[in-house]
């Protein structure tokens, strides 16, 4: 183990795929000289060359293509997104050609590419740069979504989203990038897709949260035990596919839910896994699920506003509290 | 560059195998979606039709200046690429009917055909956007240090996208083996290219980005044939892409749901396109060359209704794909 922060985690995890696989690339605005926007890629191009470390002009929707075209026949693209909210360029190259290939064609083109950036609240960056962006992929049959928290799950997942076979969306956060933590130096260490992870473990009600979200869910869950509620944490890691299996396995444990997402609350994670919790585990229920999500409004630029938009440890610990006082705790 | 549409000579000298397989794979093309037309009418083809009818010199001339191991991709009215390219009709008839032998399984439909055994990628249906996927293809060609080329036919409704542009601007920056061939058929759906373009000579485009551009008889097999051939020998040795615009003409609807009294366009100038008829010239001219005979025709004939015949019952006899088929290739297992 290494303590490394979350933007070395990924650039390691980078280097070894690189290095272990020539077919891997990476492509980008500003991902090679500049060394990357958010320095993710930094000194990438130094040792693997303009042949693997591709600037590109801004061109969202043209670049995306190429990495879908090469990966048809053969390579292993991955494709970083300056922010995410710029993917909303390339969202037709992401539906309806990375996510259906594979299925149009019957099984005869799969896309292994990966595209990654962060998304999510940053800080005072407004309306446009500053959204949760994966209530727009993971709808989408034929994509998966990774969202890590810690740097381990950085690297872990990293690596796990370049070596899988199909089109990968994996959403870092600005406001995680300078995060330290303990990181395996094996190169062959990978956290696999699809696998939640009980963060804390507690009886009395399982939360549901990740990146950001999951900091603060901590932070609520530390407070309460004060209190003597014990709160569980649940990190799906990956959104889709989602592993429901943890989450209810842990329902029925706690028998109360509160899911935390930064996001707008409408149609969001949240409605999701109470959607699958109410379908899975209705009976292991004491109280209604709750959701404490982003403000159904765009981010506002102002500090002030911007604190009101997105879930706080406050009203975190506030919904932990109301359902647990359901039924009598 | 040339301004004027390039044509082949009055007196060519073609060579006659050449010439059979040409007028053999553009015939099969026409005689295949007569077929297919016929089926749509009876129900057993559905969702959107798109022919090529007219179209046949562009998919044949180009793909005969290809080697197998060079890659096609296309829009949505692909039935003549794919199969100048190589696909079994049996199956792309299949594929066109939905069921289980089609070329994608019955998944993909008329719209998204594709075949990787002949190197065919599709196939797609949202226009414009497989021209950056195409710039993708070249890239890897370029990257894995290979020596083929990429055909990407796109038409004239694509040319107002942003992705025209991008994978203009994307393929000469980074000198792709790219040959971007424009079927310029006058229509986007119903809308001219004078309603849609500030320039109308789309060959021009390629003039901004620094890219070798052609103006072609897009009804001329032999023409189309000599001008990717040009821009193929351009690719493979300097890895520079060319934009190569055909002027060409669809007899039929946009799609089978295109009324035939459409109001875009006059009865009349239908009927006058008619008399350049690709096939009925090429024909002639060979005829006419003594490069083949009326005995030659009949042979290629007969030989392509067969085969025509062959893939219809291929495809009435094919099952429906079964129902467990809905949720497989969604994700690849590693």
């Amino acid at each position: 183990m290494a303590v490394m922060t979350y933007r070395e985690a990924l650039n390691l995890a980078l280097r070894e795929e690189m290095q272990r696989d020539p077919r891997v690339f990476v492509i980008g605005e500003e991902v090679g000289l500049y060394d990357g926007a958010y320095k993710v890629t930094q000194g990438l191009l130094k040792d693997f060359g303009p042949q693997r470390v591709v600037d590109t002009p801004i061109a969202e929707s043209g670049f995306t293509g190429v990495g879908i075209g090469a990966a048809m026949v053969g390579l292993r693209p991955v494709i970083e997104m300056m922010t995410f909210n710029f993917a909303l360029l390339a969202l037709d190259q992401i539906v309806n050609s990375a996510a259906k290939m594979y299925y149009m064609s019957g099984g005869q083109f799969n896309v292994p590419i990966v595209i990654r950036g962060p998304g999510g609240p940053a800080a005072q960056l407004a309306a446009q740069h500053s959204q949760s962006m994966e209530t727009y992929f993971y709808h989408v049959p034929g994509l998966k979504v990774v969202r890590p928290t810690t740097p381990m799950d950085a690297k872990g997942l990293l690596k796990s989203s370049i070596r899988d076979d199909n089109p990968v969306i994996f959403i870092e956060s600005e406001t995680l990038y300078a995060v330290k933590g303990e990181v395996p130096e094996d190169p062959e260490f990978t956290i696999p897709l699809g696998k939640a992870i009980v963060r804390r473990e507690g009886t009395d009600v399982t939360v549901i949260a990740y990146m950001g979200m999951m900091y603060r869910a901590m932070e609520a869950a530390e407070e309460l035990e004060k209190e003597g509620i014990s709160v569980e944490l649940v990190d799906p890691r990956t959104l889709r596919p989602m592993d429901t299996e943890t989450i209810i396995g842990s329902v029925r444990k706690t028998h109360r839910v509160v899911v935390v997402e930064a996001g707008a609350g409408f149609a969001g994670m949240g409605s999701e896994i109470a959607a699958s919790v109410t379908e899975q585990a209705f009976d292991d229920l004491d109280a209604p699920v709750e959701r404490v999500t982003g403000a159904n409004a765009p981010m506002p630029y102002a500090r002030n506003l911007e604190r009101l938009k997105t879930p706080s440890k406050d009203r975190i610990a506030a919904a932990i509290r109301r359902v647990c006082n359901a039924n009598g705790h | 560059m040339t301004k004027t549409p390039t044509r082949g000579g009055a007196a060519p000298s073609v060579d006659a195998t050449l010439a059979r397989q040409l007028l053999t794979d553009m015939l099969l093309i026409r005689r295949f979606e007569e077929k297919a037309a016929e089926a749509y009418t009876l129900g057993k083809i559905g969702g959107f039709l798109h022919l090529y009818i007219g179209e046949e010199a562009v998919a044949v001339g180009a793909t005969s200046a290809l080697r197998p191991d060079d890659y096609v991709i296309s829009a949505y009215r692909e039935h003549g690429h794919c199969l100048a390219k190589g696909a079994d009709p049996k199956r792309t008839m299949a594929e066109l009917y939905g069921r289980r032998d089609g070329l994608s399984g019955g998944k993909g439909g008329s719209m998204h055909l594709f075949d990787k055994s002949v190197n065919f990628l599709g196939g797609h249906a949202i226009v414009g956007a497989h021209l950056p996927i195409a710039a993708g293809v070249g890239f890897a060609i370029k990257y894995q240090g290979g020596d083929q080329v990429v055909v990407c036919y796109f038409g004239d409704g694509a040319v107002p996208e942003g992705e025209f542009h991008e994978s203009m601007n994307l393929t000469a920056l980074w000198k792709l083996p790219v040959i971007f061939l424009c079927e310029n058929n006058r229509y986007a759906m119903g809308t001219s290219v004078e309603r849609a373009l500030a320039q109308t000579e789309i060959w021009k485009f390629g003039q901004t980005y620094g890219i070798p551009s052609e103006h072609v008889d897009g009804m001329d097999v032999l023409a189309v044939r000599e001008a990717v051939a040009r821009a193929v020998a351009r690719a493979r040795k300097q890895k520079t892409p060319a934009l190569l615009e055909a002027d060409t003409y669809r007899y039929r609807g946009h799609s089978m749901r295109d009324p035939a009294g459409a109001v875009y366009r006059t009865k009349e100038e239908v009927e006058r396109e008619k008399l350049r008829d690709p096939i009925v010239l090429f024909r002639e001219k060979m005829l006419a060359a003594d490069v083949f005979s009326e005995a030659d025709v009949r042979a290629i004939e007969k030989d392509v209704n067969d085969r025509v015949d062959e893939a219809v019952a291929f495809a009435d006899a094919s099952p429906e794909p079964p129902g467990e088929a809905l949720f497989t290739d969604i994700y690849k297992e590693s």
